[in-house]
């Protein structure tokens, strides 16, 4: 039987991902010279698996690197090797190599070779010459019977062989298959009835086995029972010496076809499986979904019957079933939604590693600590947010936490604290880089500021709207550029990316104490709160997210600035006015005087304004669907949705449209 | 056709393993580690134990001791998946009451004409 070992690749990878990221983040957690064992053994099992797996899947050069790194996992679990510094980073390194691998492997890519073997010499260097070896692959079959025509072959079990599930009929069974076999039996260790227990092996065996059998073939036979038999093998010398291996040979040829087709087979494979990308589901989840589509089966029959004998009496009826039709419709699309959810510590999780390398480089100390690592969100986003996250980690590592000896001075404990915490806050996701570094100096940031033409000299402005200015492009205060963060694209392309996913960034910062940063994110790119609302006879959607609140306006607080456009008073605070109508130029719009409209006040980049419209409709979830898949980008509209009633209304991309009004 | 109990940790094993024992007409029960195991082991009876070693929560050697101790798996054969470099391993499974083993990386037909040979 063949079996093609390409379906099961996918899972290989998928698996052997998820036991490098243990390996990572096990190494980190080592306490160097006094490692628990028991941690130092979930990563042995890690690459033990991974080793296990890419030899029989294929891949020898994984196999026969994790070779490697297994060997030095193993002399540290049986303390033979100190769990030192140099060892943990070098472990660390194999560890993105084998990815690299892995990568290649998925990709069906070749490999960077000069990187395995740089690596390679590095553990083999930790290792000790002579005692690291680079191959595992088993001995070849040295085929030859030394010119035996036979054995001679003693075989006597020790009583209790068959309570390990061995049975010596069964071995001399497949002696029996090898050529052609006598068998002389010992009986005299046979008790008497009464003092013979039916599970105790009492016999032995003489065997004569005459034909051309290879000794390692023997041997084979015997392997798993040597230590619980006497056994001794001599072989039988022919007078003349044959070609001993003429079997063997003939045998060969019929092997090869196969091999190729798998070849084949797994190429094939490969390519399917490098374009898909999968998810993993909790189980609960799945049930849930299930559960709920019995629920909508149920609903859907119980209407059906109803429309098929249907008179007005049962009108109650019918409206109570929809009821129940629209509850399971929501339970369901959230179900649905849930499946797409992941916890974010896919995301965080390769912060500590992160933060160890990068704190070593610069010669800082550096704790970090994680919390609400299990908080779920849209795997889309887990996927875009890295980036961002990445860069406001490095940014607090290189400019936020000062050097242990600035530390002392400034009266802090030496090792500087950075914390990332994720939860849920009011349907969005809250993600916040916690440092306990110098802060912002807002001296500085509006010195550079107005050097940059930022700002102009001698603006007033608050501790809040200076710190906001690191997000303006071209903003950067590092002295220099170093490796680490600041290459003058920075904090504006955080904020950009982080915009972009629906969400926003802000910062808090104390001069001397520290900063932190907020990320607020939607939970799903897909489905978006919104709020509907007429100008004319379109219907436009406005994200909840950006309403602050909805007025009626009064006259009284309108302000006609020249050349500035209308503004209105709320609460002292001049505000813009934007109409819908002229921006999207709709001619019919019912309010053409702001006291008969209404107006809605939206925030963008910490900007308050108010859109003018006719009037409010409903609030509700809607569908995002794609304008550039579908037609094309336009300004001030980030996607559409479809209505209840199948009409098309558009979303409004609220800093564009924003934008696009004070240009006008 | 035998009753087949597959125990490993390793999802892309277990069911390369069990694809391959399907394959040839066999009945097979997949577990995940060695307690997993174990308790499928004594709800229902297998001919025939296939077990990596190395595993979380329960590792295939003493889940070995444990099943051998079962009146029930006096005579069961137990093979123990290992690798090469696992020498020791073999010994110690062998004193838990193994059977044998089969060394990784082995492919399908290995396997089989192994299970073949314990199955008799």
């Amino acid at each position: 039987m063949s079996v093609d070992l390409a379906q099961f690749h996918q899972v290989f990878f998928e698996e052997s991902f998820e036991g490098l990221d243990i390996m990572e983040s096990g190494l980190m957690g080592l306490d160097l010279g006094d490692a628990d064992n028991e941690e130092i053994n979930t990563i042995f099992r890690a690459a033990h698996s991974i080793k296990g797996g890419s030899g029989t899947f294929g891949f020898k050069e994984i196999a026969d690197f994790t070779h490697v790194l297994e060997t030095l996992l193993d002399e540290m679990r049986d303390g033979r090797r100190q769990v030192t510094r140099e060892a943990v980073d070098a472990l660390l390194h194999s560890v993105d190599v084998l990815r690299m691998m892995m990568d290649s492997a998925k990709d069906d890519t070749d490999s960077d070779k000069d990187q395995i073997q740089k690596q390679l010499k590095e553990l083999e260097g930790i290792l000790g010459s002579g005692s690291a070896t680079t191959g595992m692959s088993a001995p070849d079959q040295v085929a030859s019977s030394g010119g035996a025509t036979g054995w001679n072959i003693r075989f006597i079990p020790e009583p209790d062989m068959m309570v390990t599930g061995n049975d010596p009929l069964k071995i001399i069974r497949e002696l029996a298959e090898l050529g052609e076999i006598e068998v002389q039996t010992h009986t005299e260790k046979l008790p008497n009835l009464a003092e013979l227990n039916p599970e105790d092996c009492y016999l032995g065996w003489d065997i004569r086995l005459t034909g051309d059998i290879a000794e390692d073939v023997l041997k084979d036979i015997f392997l798993w029972v040597e230590d619980e038999c006497e056994l001794s093998m001599q072989p039988i010398l022919a007078a003349v010496t044959g070609s001993p291996t003429t079997t063997e040979v003939n045998n060969q040829p019929a092997m090869v076809e196969p091999v190729q087709e798998a070849v084949n087979k797994n190429a094939e494979a490969k390519k399917a499986a490098a374009g898909s990308s999968s998810i993993r589901v909790g189980i609960d989840k799945i049930d849930d979904l299930i559960n709920m589509v019995g629920e909508l089966v149920i609903t859907q029959s119980m209407l059906s019957l109803l429309g098929e004998e249907f008179s007005i009496e049962k009108l109650e009826k019918l409206q109570d079933g929809l009821v129940q039709l629209e509850r399971h419709t929501r339970e369901l699309q959230e179900s649905v939604m849930l499946i797409r959810m992941l916890p974010i510590s896919f995301s965080f999780s390769r912060f500590p590693r992160l933060v160890r390398d990068l704190s070593a480089n610069l010669g800082k100390k550096i704790e970090l600590v994680m919390s609400g690592e299990n908080t779920e969100i849209d795997k889309t986003l887990i996927e875009k947010i890295g980036d961002p996250l990445v860069h406001l980690v490095r940014n607090s590592i290189d400019h936020g936490i000062e050097k242990p000896e600035d530390r002392i001075k400034a009266g802090k404990p030496e090792t500087g604290t950075i914390k990332l915490n994720a939860f849920h806050k009011g349907g969005n996701i809250v993600i916040e880089i916690v440092d306990d570094g110098k802060g912002i100096d807002p001296t500085a940031v509006l010195n550079k500021a107005i050097e940059k033409g930022l700002v102009p000299a001698g603006a007033n402005l608050t501790n809040q709207q200076i710190n906001d200015l690191i997000f303006q492009p071209g903003f950067s205060t590092a002295k220099e550029i170093t490796d680490v963060s600041g290459r003058g694209v920075g904090m504006d392309v955080v904020r950009k990316n982080i915009t972009s996913l629906g969400g926003a960034v802000e910062i808090q910062s104390t001069f001397g104490k520290g900063s932190v940063f907020t990320i607020r994110l939607p939970l799903t790119l897909a489905i978006l709160d919104g709020q509907t609302v007429i100008v004319g006879d379109e219907i436009y959607i406005i994200p909840l997210v950006s309403i602050v609140e909805s007025i009626q306006i009064k006259s009284e607080i309108i302000n006609k600035v020249a050349g500035k456009g209308e503004t209105f008073k709320l609460r002292d605070e001049y505000i813009p006015i934007v109409r819908l109508s002229s921006v999207f130029g709709i001619p019919n719009a019912k309010a053409k005087k702001l006291e008969d409209g209404l107006l809605v006040v939206v925030e963008a980049d910490r900007k308050p304004c108010g859109l003018f419209v006719d009037d409010l409709l409903s609030q509700q979830q809607v569908v995002i669907k794609s304008l550039e898949q579908n037609y094309q980008r336009v300004d001030g509209v980030s996607g559409a949705t479809i209505l209840g009633d199948g009409s098309v209304a558009l979303i409004l991309d609220i800093p564009g449209l924003l934008r696009m009004s004070v240009r006008h | 056709m035998a009753n087949i109990l597959a125990v490993d940790d390793s999802s892309s094993m277990r069911q390369m393993v069990s694809f391959t024992l399907k394959g040839a007409g066999h009945n097979v029960v997949e577990a995940a580690d060695g307690q997993e195991a174990l308790t499928k082991a004594k709800s229902q009876q297998f001919d025939l134990v296939v077990t990596d070693v190395n595993m979380p929560v329960m590792d295939g050697i003493t889940f070995i001791r444990h099943l051998r101790a079962e009146p029930n798996y006096k005579f069961t054969p137990m093979l123990m998946l290992t690798t090469e470099s696992a020498a020791d391993k073999k010994s110690e499974g062998k004193a838990a009451g193994a059977t044998g083993w089969i060394v990784k990386p082995f492919n399908p037909d290995q396997l089989l004409n192994t299970i073949n040979k314990v199955l008799g």
